[in-house]
């Protein structure tokens, strides 16, 4: 007999700019609802635990670790993953050395594309400080804040 | 060229293990031991989960031997009734659920009749304590040149030392995953790994099948830097188990904590110099004492052993030096491969000592390295004469001019005895790596690779080297292409598959891009060859004739190991050439510590590296930079802590990696002498930039308080007791 607490939800939401209805469970992780049921394995799990950065996704326009989000907190929200960036915009980190082994890189380059978005955040901090929250094993991410200062770059020109 | 797998990482769509489409399917689990040493008495099945939906499987599950074989046949895929390590797998279990199949580890207890454990490796055991040999020694080396008794008699000045360091764990990003299914009567594994013949070569006696019934295919790794060389094999064995017991796929992904306390890592170790010195600082006999925690199985210790005794006395010159290495059995999760392979650990003593020995001699420590360092002529400690033409010297004053090494300490010094309580310093390191296998190991590796013409004029490498993030498609592309003169878009490598590719050797050892990268060119030549390409006309050209003479034909050049000429090695007495070539290097490091945290900061770092010709300047930067990263962090913050032979801070929350706001930028400097027997003149590039990290680093502590730190993790818990309270 179900005590409630384990019955599953039905939550819409938009997910890369789609609208999106799911049945969830009230102890699923937005990440696995992203990999492993709607088929979107951009995303990474790193640590599980808030601290990598590898699931890094978009909710209303803010990254956030999608392992610590409970998959039916997103109904009626926003929800952006790395599948939703445009290609075309990777040029700098590609020439820059920002991937190297790939794990963190989805995740690197939602919040370094956050930073691209939102250069305002550059008055107060550096791009170093703004994108500690991401762990990187390859690269002593020097590779990861030359790509982000190209990107910027090309944003100011463009 | 640009990273060949660059976009489809930077967008999320590199199809990892985890990440390939799957149904039907379920979800493998490791029943781990609780204890550290004992036989297990019981294993309790609690009532939290219906049993009878899972499969399992345990030691009388393997249809052959019981080990994942790599050198020895010791270390048992499933514990069969005695444990040797804290998390040595027991059991598996397998549920279509992942949260079902983890919730039922927590069901599971293995109950075990501890024995009293041996955690020590510093020390030689109490007899209750001996589980390998006669003293545990898991193995021991020497190297012997001139007379170090008579030398160190004689020696005005002996200064001696004692280095310490810690365990350290890959992290790489993505952890140890692996696929296996039934394809007909072929047991099929994907995964993530380094090597795939190691896997066939693991699973063979265990499953008691052959080559042909067992396919081993590596997914795009995410990171693998030693920590998946050995022991994707066990990875690949429990989920092959599960797989043939259900005869569904199963797939086995270890998360973050159970692959932080459960797999290798780098040997801990403690090192001893006793030095005789003149006043001048001319360096008159090296005693030196390896001593290294190998963990309860044997791995590839010997061969970390190995490395570190052969790198121990540093890039000098001696006549009279003495190494004695031993490898420990512990009851501790066995240590295996890591990015140097025991150089680090040789190198942060011996680079440590050097400073330790100029502050006695109230010497300049870049002027004892520079009278010292091996000249082309001179000999190694194992009697390797050095004679590569590479102008070491030039490496450190470039070094120092790019750190403006002498305008900063006379900075340092003023602005140190001004302030409170923020100390600045800076030091350096110079040091050296063998590239590639170490002496006869690359003639018994037997390395082949094949490179393919297509019908349609397109090229395909086919080898068992892998791509984990070090740039190896990159560079194997960009060879092929240079020595075909093809556009590196008509050229791919094929996905590393057992069933389809040769054994090129192991992905490791700073070998792909000197050993099998030179392999890719000769197979490029062969392909010509039998293509009938004239000389100076188009390869494509002749390639298409070819298969319209030959159709259905394949057209494949192919190539085989050969020694460079010379090379002379003697494995009994470790003597000889240890390595066809070494990159040599040095680091500068400035750093800032606070009085009141204890807290090490580093401000600055500065690497110049000869890794001969630079094939690729951002692939090579970048694997300077993330190896200079993984060394300090290695020096100042990744501590293990343990528990009765457990690790217990298993999470990126407590086991601290660097963040982008814990370094500095790390600028880097190639300094070319090409080694005429690597690809386009190559040496290793993978491991070389580590090596010498950590002893930079606590140089520029050093410099900074006035004291010799000899331990690592150099946390604010040791700095605090170092410098004592009287400092302030």
């Amino acid at each position: 007999m179900s005590d409630g607490r384990s019955d599953p939800l039905r939550i819409s939401f938009t997910l890369n700019g789609e609208p999106t209805t799911v049945e969830v469970s009230p102890s699923e992780r937005l990440l696995d609802l992203l990999r492993y049921r709607l088929g979107l394995t951009g995303t990474k799990e790193g640590c599980a635990e808030g601290e990598c950065g590898a699931c890094t996704v978009y909710l209303d326009g803010l990254p956030v670790d999608s392992c610590l989000v409970p998959a039916y907190q997103v109904r009626g929200r926003l929800v952006e993953t790395i599948e939703s960036l445009d290609p075309k915009g990777m040029a700098h980190y590609h020439a820059r050395g920002t991937t190297q082994c790939g794990a963190c890189t989805p995740g690197v380059v939602m919040t370094a594309e956050w930073i691209v978005r939102h250069p305002d955040r550059l008055e107060t901090h550096t791009v170093r400080e703004l994108m500690a929250g991401n762990l990187c094993r390859c690269t002593g991410y020097d590779g990861i804040i030359e790509g982000v200062e190209g990107a910027l770059g090309d944003r100011e020109a463009g | 060229m640009l990273r060949r797998e660059g976009l489809s990482k930077l967008t999320g769509q590199e199809r990892y293990v985890d990440d390939l489409p799957l149904e039907d399917f379920l979800w493998g689990a490791t029943v781990r031991s609780p204890a550290p040493r004992g036989r297990i008495s019981n294993i309790v099945f609690g009532d939290g989960v219906d049993w009878s939906e899972f499969v399992i499987v345990d030691h009388t599950d393997i249809p052959g031997r019981n080990a994942v074989y790599l050198m020895e046949y010791d270390q048992p895929a499933l514990a069969p009734g005695y444990v040797r390590h804290v998390h040595e797998p027991v059991l598996l279990l397998a549920h279509p659920s992942r949260e079902v199949a983890r919730r039922a580890l927590r069901e599971v207890q293995v109950i075990v009749d501890v024995d009293p454990p041996a955690l020590d490796f510093r020390s030689l055991p109490s007899p209750d304590l001996i589980q390998y040999g006669e003293d545990n020694v898991l193995k021991r080396l020497s190297i012997q040149k001139g007379d170090v008794e008579r030398a160190l008699a004689e020696s005005p000045i002996v200064v001696e030392g004692v280095y310490e360091t810690g365990a350290q764990e890959h992290v790489y990003l993505e952890t140890q995953g692996m696929l296996a299914y039934l394809d007909d009567d072929v047991l099929v594994i994907k995964g993530s790994m380094q090597c795939p013949y190691y896997v066939v070569k693991a699973l063979k006696p265990a499953l008691n099948r052959s080559e042909e019934e067992i396919r081993v295919i590596q997914t795009p790794t995410g990171g693998g830097f030693g920590g998946k060389e050995e022991f994707p094999s066990m990875v690949a064995l429990h989920a092959g188990l599960l797989a043939l017991k259900s005869r569904v796929p199963v797939k086995l992904i270890y998360d973050r904590t159970e692959d932080m306390v459960a797999t290798t890592k780098r040997h801990p170790s403690q090192i001893r110099h006793r030095t005789g010195v003149d006043e001048n600082g001319h360096l008159i006999a090296q005693e030196i004492e390896v001593v290294m925690d190998g963990g309860a199985y044997v791995t590839l210790t010997p061969v970390v052993l190995s490395r570190a005794i052969i790198h121990a006395a540093g890039l000098y010159h001696c006549d009279n030096v003495r190494i004695l290495g031993r490898a420990m059995f512990t009851n501790s999760v066995p240590y295996g491969a890591f990015r140097g392979f025991g150089n680090p650990q040789a190198h942060f003593a011996v680079e440590r000592h050097m400073d330790v020995i100029a502050d006695r001699l109230r010497m300049d420590p870049v002027e004892l390295r520079r009278i010292n360092m091996i000249r082309d002529g001179q000999t190694t400690a194992t009697g390797q004469v050095i004679g590569d033409g590479v102008d070491r010297l030039q490496i450190v004053d470039r070094a120092l001019a790019l750190s403006n090494y002498e305008r900063r300490r006379r900075e340092h010094w003023l602005r140190n005895s001004e302030h409170r309580y923020l100390r600045r310093g800076i030091g350096m390191s110079a040091f050296y790596h063998g590239a590639g296998f170490t002496g006869s190991g690359e003639v018994m590796l037997d390395s082949r690779l094949h490179v393919e013409g297509h019908p349609d004029g397109k090229v395909q490498v086919l080898c068992a080297s892998t791509e984990m993030g070090q740039g190896q498609i990159t560079i194997f592309i960009q060879l092929a292409a240079d020595r075909l003169g093809y556009d590196p878009a008509e050229i791919s490598i094929a996905e590393p598959d057992t069933h389809r590719v040769p054994d090129s050797g192991p992905t490791v050892g700073s070998r792909t891009a000197m050993v099998v990268g030179r392999l890719v060119e000769r197979a490029c030549d062969d392909l010509c060859r039998q293509a009938g390409a004239a000389r100076g006309a188009p390869v494509k050209d002749a390639i298409i004739a070819w298969h319209s003479a030959h159709p259905g034909e394949r057209l494949l050049g192919k190539a085989r190991y050969e020694p460079p000429p010379g090379i002379e090695w003697d494995e009994e007495n470790y003597l000889g050439d240890a390595y066809g070539a070494f990159g040599w290097a040095a680091h500068v490091a400035e750093v800032e510590v606070d009085l009141r945290t204890y807290g090490v900061r580093v401000l600055d770092f500065v690497s110049v590296q000869d890794v001969g010709t630079v094939l690729n300047e951002t692939l090579a930067r970048g694997q300077v930079q993330g190896g200079v990263a993984q060394g300090i962090s290695w020096a100042l913050l990744e501590e293990c802590v343990w528990k009765d032979g457990a690790m217990q801070n298993g999470q990126l929350t407590n086991y601290i990696i660097p963040t982008s706001g814990d370094l500095p930028p790390i600028r880097v400097e190639f300094v070319e002498f090409p080694y005429e027997h690597g690809a386009q003149g190559a040496k290793g590039v993978g491991e070389l930039p580590l090596v010498g990290a950590a002893p930079a680093v606590l140089n520029a502590v050093a410099a900074a308080t006035g004291r010799q730190p000899t331990e690592i993790p150099l946390t604010p818990e040791r700095l605090m007791a170092l410098l004592g309270n009287g400092d302030r």
